[in-house]
This record gives structure tokens, C-alpha cells and sequence, in this order.
């Protein structure tokens, strides 16, 4: 128990399909108590959990589930995972920020959240005073302030302006002094998200060497970065999430490597899919066969494709159904399909699949497949590496209007 | 979210645990966590005083000028022309007495209401006692209040009105006023991070609860048998309380203050229970702060 500064245990969040971006207007309370006035009384008293278990497949998406991990004291603990994987969602329950939906955290220490810098700065007030607002805001005691006061103005190399209200500061000035009040506060444990991002590349090694300066004063530091680089050089452990589990937590070597061969295509250890003789049958591994790829996850062409998944048989298998997915990194389902009335002898299978194309945009897609034996499930796989997509894109290029395909289209016009 | 400081031995000051989970139950204010938070609470209330009148010319004599203006169109129009009668006292400081508490009062209200959503950032993004933001809120429209209660002062100088025994009553009725305006703030700030449709009525809902309130005439107006249901109001007897205890006139002490006070520490409780049960979801109902 002493030796642990954060035990995570089943730690899940819930949220409402766009809840987080959409106000509610009363006007559809109104309506959706016209229509269920039981539900929405229920929701507007606040006790939500009924809804939530009810509109379980329609309209929630859990951010976090099952999340289970352990942060020892003086760790630097880096957060990986795709967008949507959850990152953010742990630091803002750790921070306390919004409540889990389910599952519980044991936190020792004070903890002093980096979400962004520059929280609580208000562009008409001086340097001077957002020092002291913003210390404030993220715990700091006045007397505390005081004290870092010329560190802080030094650090931010703002002296001068100090008595200038910040709307008259230059990006840069704003970050730098943003971050330095940040980068002063002295909490046991600090959650950082990605604010290494910022300003020009002398001030980010500063900011790299301030958190080094955290780690070895025996701090505990929890830093959520997409940055593998920053994560290598900074964290000695690894949780890397994925669709809102953990995924895989461990030395950071091991963890960031694990995840880049997701999108590098380097296949990870061997170990992860084990064959027991008690199971009914397990998926094993994938790959590209046709056209002939290295590494064998990478499609560079937009098809045809063939690939197999090998599963693994050790009791006849009858009225099997064979299910496969396919999502993108922003968990989209691109394409599903089943086979149903399958009868497998024992032995290892090789499922084939021939698409005639697969015009995907560029980038990192997984596979999830499923076997069941008479309505029973048997195995399901998200398959590992991710299937990556080393195509050119041939799509329109503003983000908004490219979709998600990657169709190479012949266009003419006719008289 | 639960939190529970727990007790471990000697080194309990260095590393508080904290655990975290769902919330759950009806809580009421943690005053230890206030405590704690007490400098947030001095730094976000003085943010509110230095921005207010931040790039005005005139600064904060606006303080003075919003309610002096008032007072000279109800002096206008309800004193002269219409006639009201303001208990044998001048107008203009029958006016002015029952403006002060009013302004406070509508000033919190406005200003709560909006606060949680303008300072989502802080929400989305630091833990601290929610509440606190319209706290502050209030507590910087306190300060408006003292430098219009200035001018007042000098009107009853002016006058020749001097406060009588009553005037020990003072605090009393000044607690009563800030119960309400924070209560109904409680509520206002904690329904509007739902429902937006909340900030569109307050605007609607002062005008219309300036005229239930004995602000432009006296509550002595209302027929006795009334007085009751109309002190269901709270700002009712937060003014006419203020103007008993400063200018010695009204009904004082009576059935009608009771209610009023009755129904202002009940919009406060509720208010806190509310705003309570609530605040776990602000950071979520906000939105803008995801990533």
C-alpha cells in the first residue's frame, strides 16, 4: 500500500454521445419528458446510472473501461494511446476534474494537474497578477508564490513586461510565462498533458529539463504525450491504452515499442497469443499474403488484397460463426462482414480473405475477428499489428472534404 | 466523487490519500475543503473587482452611478408623477435605500448565473470546490454594494435622517441579503451549465421581480392579509428590512419578514444540495474542455 501513489482499479467513464460538446436545451428535455416522463425525471434528478445500463447500445460510448494500473512513487509514468484511447479522460479523473462512471482510484499525495497551460490567465490583467491567479488556481499558496516569484518571472524571461497586462504579450511571452507558473508548482503528483508542445525549441528544452528536475526530486509525474520521443527520454514506465483500455503497461521500452510496431509494422514478440490445450479454439495471428508485403501488415497498394487469420481448433467447431471488423483509428467501422455454418475439424485454420480493393486513406486500421460455436463465443481478436495503409492518398486535400476513403478516381469532361 | 482524507499515522500532513469514485447521495458544503481553498476563493473574487472596470473611463463610480440614475427615474416617475408614497420620508432616499439591496441582489443573480460558464476553462481543466465561482461572484458584487452604500450615507446626511436602535439589525438584514442572492445563485449557475435557456430568462426574470419587490413603493401598499404571501418573496423583506433598520420605517419585524426569511435560508440550503449534487458533472455538460 505505501509503495503505490496511484492504484487505478477498473476505472471506467461513460459519456453520452455528444454530451460533452452540446449543451441541452430545455426544449428537449421538455420533449423527451412528453415522451418518457419517468426517464427524464429520473435524469433530472441526476440519477443517471438507470439511463446509462438502458441506452447501453444507443448513444454512450465508455472512454475508459476496466482501466486497472499502478503508479509507484518517483515513477514517470507516460500515457500512450491513439486519439480517443482515453488519455485525457485518466488525467481528468485523476484531477478530479469529472467522476469515474465506475471503478475507483486511490491517490497519495497532492496532485497538481498541467492539463494546458494558462488556465485562469485573463488577458487584462498583468503579468504580475495572472502569477499570482493562476498559482492560485492550480494550488499554490500565497505565501508559496511569494517565494518562486523572481524564479518564476526569471524562467519566463518576462521581467520587463512584468507590469504589462498579458493581452499586450506575444505568444511567445504568454506561454512562457503560462508554463512557468506551472512548471513551479510542487505537487507529489503531476499530471501533464502534452504541454511540451509549446513555444519555440530552447524554451522546449527548458521544459523538458524542468520536468527531469521533478522526476529526480522523487516526484511522481504522469505525462500523456502522442510525442514518442518526449516519452522515451522522460518516462521510465509505460501505459499504453486502446479504446479505452489498458492495453498493454509496463518499462517504457518494452510499451512504446510494443505500440510503434503497431504503425511501423514491426510484429511484437511472440507470447501474446498462446495456445492452451483447454481452449476451444483461438485466434493465433494475421497476415498479408498477396500482395506480398514486408512487414506483412503493410499495404501499400489500394488492392487487390488477400490475407489470412489463423485460428487455432482443438474440438470440432459446428454451426460456427465467423465474424471480422474493420475500424480506423478513430474506432469507425469501416467494414463487417460474417460467415455463418462454419464446420471446423481440430487443427490450425488459415481463414482467407481476397478483397477485390481496399481503398482505405493512409494509416493505421485494426482487425477484430470473432469465432462461436454454437451461439457460444469462442475467441475474439483484436488483431495484433494494426493493419497499415502505405498508400499515396488521392483525396481531396483539406481534412474536412477528404472522407474516408482513398478512391483513385479518373475524372473527364465530356462535350 | 467521494474524498475521503484519510487518517494514516505520523505522516498524514505530507500525503493525504485520496480516493476517487462515482458520486453518489446528497451532499452539503465541505467546509474544510472551503477552508483549504480559502485563498482561491480571495484571488478569484479579486479578479472579479480588478476586471470589472478594467478599460472604463469613469471605473468605479459606474458602482455609484447605476443606482443613483435609477433612483432619479423612480424619484421622476413614481415619486412625482405618479405619486407613490414613500412612508413620510423624501423619495429619492426611499428609493435609493431599497435600490442598494436590489442591485446586489439582481448584480449576484446576472452575474452567477453566467459564471460557471465563463470560467470553463477553470472547469474543464483544475479541481477545486465548484462552488466557489458563484461565490465569488457575490462576493465581489459585495464590494459595488459597499461603495454604493457610500453615497447612500451621504443622501441620509443630506436629509437629516439619522438610524435608530433598529440599525443593530443591520447585519442581520445584510446576512439575510447575501443568503438569498447566493442561494438563487446556487441554483441559476448550476441549472445554466444545462439548460442555456436559463440565461435568456434571468434578464426577464429581474425586470419582472423588481416590481414584486417594495423597491419603488412600500409593502405597506399590500393589504395586510396579503403581506404573508407576498413576503414569500424573499427580497421582499431583505428590502423592506433595510429600509426598516436604516430609515426606521416599513412594518419591521412582522409575519411577512419571517416568510421572506423562511424562504430565503430554504433557497439557500436547497440551492447547496443542488449545486452539489450537480457540480461532478459541470466539467462534462461544459464540453470545449476535451482534450
Amino acid at each position: 500500500m505505501s509503495d503505490v501513489a496511484i492504484r487505478a482499479v477498473d476505472l471506467s467513464k461513460c459519456y453520452r454521445i455528444g454530451e460533452r460538446h452540446r449543451p441541452r436545451a430545455l426544449r428537449e428535455v421538455l420533449t423527451t419528458a412528453l415522451h418518457a416522463p419517468l426517464r427524464a425525471a429520473v435524469r433530472l434528478v441526476g440519477a443517471s446510472r438507470a439511463v446509462i445500463d438502458e441506452g447501453a447500445s444507443q448513444g454512450f460510448i465508455w472512454a475508459l473501461k476496466n482501466a486497472t494500473f499502478e503508479v509507484r512513487p518517483g515513477d514517470v509514468v507516460g500515457v500512450i494511446g491513439r486519439n480517443g484511447a482515453g488519455k485525457s479522460t485518466v488525467l481528468r479523473i485523476l484531477s478530479r476534474i469529472t467522476d469515474p462512471t465506475e471503478g475507483y482510484a486511490e491517490v497519495r499525495g497532492r496532485v497538481g494537474s498541467l492539463l494546458e497551460v494558462g488556465t485562469g490567465f485573463h488577458s487584462e490583467l498583468t503579468g504580475r497578477e495572472n502569477i499570482f491567479l493562476n498559482g492560485a488556481i492550480l494550488g499554490m499558496t500565497r505565501r508559496e508564490i511569494e517565494r518562486k516569484f523572481d524564479e518564476i518571472v526569471a524562467f519566463a524571461e518576462v521581467d520587463r513586461f512584468i507590469d504589462t497586462p498579458v493581452k499586450f504579450y506575444s505568444s511567445g511571452m504568454y506561454v512562457r510565462l503560462a508554463f512557468a507558473v506551472a512548471a513551479h508548482l510542487e505537487p507529489e503528483i503531476l499530471l501533464v498533458d502534452e504541454v511540451l508542445a509549446v513555444g519555440d525549441a530552447a524554451f522546449q528544452r527548458k521544459c523538458l529539463g524542468k520536468m527531469d528536475d521533478a522526476a529526480r526530486q522523487g516526484r511522481t509525474v504522469l505525462f500523456v504525450s502522442h510525442q514518442m520521443n518526449s516519452i522515451r527520454r522522460l518516462c521510465n514506465r509505460c501505459v499504453w491504452l486502446d479504446a479505452g483500455r489498458v492495453r498493454m503497461a509496463g518499462a517504457t521500452a518494452d510499451v512504446v515499442g510494443a505500440y510503434e510496431a503497431g504503425f511501423a509494422g514491426r510484429r511484437p514478440e511472440a507470447g501474446e497469443r498462446t495456445v492452451d490445450g483447454n481452449i476451444h479454439a483461438r485466434f493465433l495471428d494475421w497476415e498479408i499474403l498477396d500482395p506480398p508485403a514486408e512487414p506483412p501488415n503493410m499495404l501499400t497498394t489500394a488492392g487487390p488484397v488477400t490475407f489470412r487469420v489463423s485460428v487455432q481448433v482443438n474440438a470440432p467447431i459446428r454451426h460456427g460463426v465467423h465474424g471480422i471488423a474493420l475500424w480506423n483509428a478513430e474506432r469507425q467501422l469501416m467494414w463487417g462482414w460474417a460467415a455463418y455454418g462454419l464446420s471446423l475439424e481440430p487443427g490450425l485454420h488459415q481463414f482467407v480473405y481476397a478483397l477485390p480493393s481496399l481503398p482505405l486513406k493512409p494509416g493505421a486500421y485494426s482487425w477484430h475477428v470473432s469465432l462461436s460455436h454454437d451461439g457460444s463465443l469462442l475467441d475474439e481478436w483484436n488483431c495484433v499489428p494494426d493493419l497499415v495503409i502505405a498508400t499515396d492518398p488521392v483525396t481531396h486535400p483539406r481534412d474536412e472534404w477528404s472522407g474516408i476513403l482513398n478512391l483513385p478516381c479518373r475524372f473527364r469532361v465530356d462535350l | 466523487m467521494v474524498v475521503q482524507s484519510r487518517v494514516a499515522g505520523p505522516e498524514r500532513v505530507r500525503t493525504p490519500t485520496f480516493i476517487i469514485r462515482p458520486s453518489s447521495g446528497w451532499r452539503f458544503l465541505d467546509f474544510r475543503e472551503l477552508w483549504a481553498f480559502r485563498e482561491l476563493i480571495y484571488f478569484l473574487t479579486w479578479r472579479d473587482i480588478k476586471v470589472r472596470y478594467k478599460q472604463t473611463a469613469i471605473g468605479v463610480v459606474w458602482a455609484v452611478l447605476q443606482p443613483l440614475a435609477m433612483m432619479l427615474v423612480f424619484t421622476l416617475f413614481f415619486g412625482r408623477l405618479a405619486r407613490v408614497p414613500s412612508e413620510g420620508i423624501p423619495y429619492p432616499l426611499f428609493a435609493y435605500a431599497g435600490l442598494l439591496p436590489w442591485q446586489l441582489f439582481s448584480r449576484a443573480i446576472t452575474e452567477s448565473t453566467n459564471s460557471l460558464v465563463t470560467d470553463q476553462r477553470l472547469i474543464t481543466r483544475v479541481y477545486f470546490p465548484r462552488i466557489i465561482v458563484p461565490l465569488s461572484t457575490t462576493l465581489a458584487a459585495l464590494v459595488d454594494f459597499a461603495i454604493a452604500a457610500a453615497l447612500l450615507a451621504i443622501l441620509m446626511a443630506r436629509y437629516g435622517i439619522v438610524p435608530g436602535v433598529a440599525a443593530l439589525w443591520l447585519p442581520l438584514f445584510l446576512l439575510l441579503m447575501v443568503v438569498t442572492a447566493l442561494g438563487l445563485g446556487f441554483w441559476l449557475s448550476a441549472l445554466n451549465v444545462e439548460f442555456r435557456d436559463v440565461m435568456y430568462v434571468v434578464p426577464f426574470l429581474n425586470q419582472f421581480w423588481l416590481f414584486v419587490t417594495p423597491v419603488v413603493y412600500s409593502s405597506t401598499l399590500v393589504p395586510e392579509q396579503w403581506r404573508v404571501l407576498y413576503g414569500l418573496n424573499p427580497m421582499a423583506g431583505v428590502v423592506e428590512g433595510f429600509r426598516w433598520a436604516l430609515l426606521g420605517v416599513g412594518p419591521g419585524p412582522s409575519p411577512m419578514l419571517l416568510a421572506s426569511s423562511l424562504v430565503a435560508i430554504a433557497l439557500f440550503l436547497s440551492g447547496i444540495v443542488w449545486f452539489r449534487g450537480r457540480e461532478q458533472t459541470f466539467a462534462d455538460a461544459i464540453g470545449a474542455g476535451g482534450r
